[in-house]
């Protein structure tokens, strides 16, 4: 299969002078939570790309440690949320609708929005064809809309693993935005054959994942990484409308010894209700799709920057 | 993608393996065992065997040789962890009257034999932890091999007169196999599964292992060496994990959690102030006790 060099789902769009956003209420910076609520399996089946777990099957530490976060740590995190009227945009792997209803309707219960992380966390995008990929998305939708009578408009490929059609696939069946992509802390309208799919900044540098595994940091460290990431989004907001998210693995944020320097990250940014949009996922994409959209892409045509096409076409 | 690949067979209600049963923390009554703390805490000291061949299967295990052979270099400063880190390790302990649970591989028993005989007199717990860091179990093993490692390890104790009842594997690394073989075996808890904050009863062939929460994300190696943070950083995590629990156990019941302290590691000397300051910390949290793996079983009892 030839690969492309450029992925072309989106034109670039210097962040210098761009037309404001302004968030409702005049605030300057949109956030939102996203508690990764996954399931991890046992005896995942192979894959040529990539190996589930990094000892191979079982790899009891890595099952257990997962497993923790679903019988301990979302609870804790779900508890720390409500003390200062958060709430989460659930990343969800599918399948824990099935393992473990009872973390579902603690999420439903607070008013939480689901969007969709794939079946697993341990079953890649890699090789599927275009229909078995509609066939996830269609189960995907189903599942959560029986489950909760929620219709999911968001998506985060599991494991963040896609094929060349993920992005087309999930504008047509309707979905409002895709955290997949990490080129900017602003929406930006997805270049797809159909739909309006807006990328939504997801802040993968602040992710519990890359602080606690790739940079290794200590809880007080990643408590001030937070702090600083807002700060900076929050001043630049005043010029135009700015999105922090904080991702989050409960098998990592609420291990004992990081739940409440967590907590100081909350109080400082919770602090500054006065200029912040405290949203979900669709909340946001939702607003950015009625009120920006037609101004983003204007934007980009006067700057003679559209290059026209969709995704991997070139 | 092969079709196999799309279909989910065991998305279904619970685990997707039946070792122990799904629990949902919230929906549990707090469980407070008489004369049980609201925090206990079981420290783990493991005195291992570096191989200066090893076969790396099926991975390398932590700690192992980095350099090409001979790796005088790893192995002489994980030989200093045996040597003069863990005396640093228990003469800590001591000053604050604290017992630790020792995972030894069988072969460090003859190695270290004067090491093994002041940590017997001290009355810590030994426990069992394979026969040597080249002696990873998996999935690869057949289980005649794997049980064949299990032997090996029982009898290296018989050797020196020690029938251990706690067992931890080499990396903390399983087979599918591993808790029906330790069960057969006669081993009662294992401190290879961190999956709750209380111990976990695992269903084996031959009745419940016990599985108390080792915390992968709070062992020094881990922390220091892999992540590479400091010592106070260290410290401070595991200070704060005693005094949150403490916090928590308040409306969930009692907790229980464990962090290891590697000789080769936490013994070295300029960390050594940072350790004297954890364990004397703990002690000063209240409700926090320190116990051994198998203390911790038998006064959870039933409960678990």
């Amino acid at each position: 299969m030839t690969q492309c060099a450029e992925p072309n789902l989106y034109d670039y769009w210097p962040y210098e002078d761009r037309p404001k956003i302004v968030w409702p209420e005049g605030k300057k910076l949109a956030f939102w939570i996203a508690p990764n609520i996954e399931y991890y399996e046992f005896q995942p089946p192979h894959n040529d790309k990539r190996q589930p777990w990094p000892r191979g099957n079982p790899d009891i530490t890595g099952f257990s440690q997962r497993d923790y976060g679903n019988r301990v740590g979302h609870l804790r995190l779900m508890e720390l949320l409500d003390r200062y009227n958060l709430r989460g945009s659930v990343s969800l792997n599918i399948a824990l609708l099935d393992h473990h209803p009872e973390i579902i309707e603690d999420c439903v219960k607070r008013n939480w929005e689901f969007f969709s992380h794939g079946i697993y966390n341990t079953r890649y995008s890699y090789g599927m064809d275009e229909a078995q990929e509609r066939a996830v998305l269609k189960d995907c939708i189903e599942s959560v809309e029986k489950a909760t009578g929620q219709r999911i408009r968001g998506y985060l490929a599991p494991a963040l693993t896609h094929t060349e059609n993920t992005i087309d696939l999930i504008a047509d069946n309707d979905f409002w935005y895709s955290c997949d992509l990490f080129q900017d802390d602003q929406p930006q309208p997805l270049k797809t054959k159909t739909g309006n799919l807006v990328s939504l900044p997801y802040s993968l540098e602040v992710n519990d994942v890359i602080t606690y595994g790739s940079l290794s940091q200590s809880p007080s460290r990643y408590a001030d990484v937070l702090k600083r990431h807002f700060d900076q989004l929050l001043l630049e907001g005043e010029k135009s409308g700015t999105v922090m998210c904080i991702p989050l693995h409960a098998y990592l944020v609420s291990q004992p010894h990081r739940i409440r320097p967590f907590e100081e990250a909350l109080k400082h940014i919770t602090a500054h209700s006065d200029d912040v949009w405290f949203a979900t996922g669709a909340e946001i994409a939702g607003y950015f799709r009625e009120n920006y959209w037609d101004q983003a892409i204007a934007d980009i045509d006067r700057r003679g920057l559209s290059t026209g096409g969709t995704g991997f076409t070139g | 993608m092969t079709p196999e690949y799309l279909t989910y067979e065991k998305r279904a209600y619970g685990n997707d393996h039946d070792r122990y049963d799904w629990s949902y923390s919230k929906l549990r009554a707090p469980v407070r065992p008489e004369g049980v703390a609201d925090v206990t805490a079981f420290i783990v000291v493991p005195l291992e065997f570096f191989p200066l061949n090893p076969s790396g299967k099926p991975f390398k295990h932590p700690g192992a040789m980095v350099t090409p052979y001979p790796d005088l270099r790893h192995f002489s400063t994980r030989d200093y962890g045996n040597r003069v880190g863990i005396y640093r390790i228990l003469e800590a302990l001591e000053a604050e009257g604290l017992k630790a649970v020792i995972p030894m591989n069988g072969e460090v028993l003859s190695r270290c034999a004067p090491l093994v005989e002041r940590i017997k007199a001290g009355g810590h717990e030994i426990a069992a932890h394979g026969v040597s860091t080249d002696h990873i179990h998996y999935d690869g093993l057949s289980k005649e091999e794997e049980s064949a490692y299990i032997e090996k390890t029982l009898e290296l104790f018989g050797a020196v007169g020690i029938t251990p009842t706690t067992w931890m594997s080499p990396a903390r690394n399983e087979s599918y196999n591993t808790p029906d073989l330790l069960t057969r075996a006669g081993f009662k808890v294992c401190l290879d599964w961190e999956m709750d904050q209380v111990p976990v009863a695992m269903k084996t062939e031959t009745g419940p292992l016990t599985c108390l929460p080792n915390h992968g994300e709070l062992n020094d190696f881990n922390l220091m060496h892999t992540k590479r943070q400091s010592e106070d950083e260290w410290r401070e995590q595991i200070l704060e994990s005693a005094a949150f629990l403490a916090s928590e156990a308040k409306t969930t019941g009692a907790r229980v959690f464990g962090f290891t302290l590697t000789p080769y590691i936490s013994g070295l000397p300029f960390r050594v102030r940072a350790l004297r300051e954890i364990l004397a910390g703990l002690k000063e949290k209240g409700g926090v006790e320190v116990k051994t793996a198998s203390q911790i079983a038998s006064a959870w009892g039933d409960t678990i």
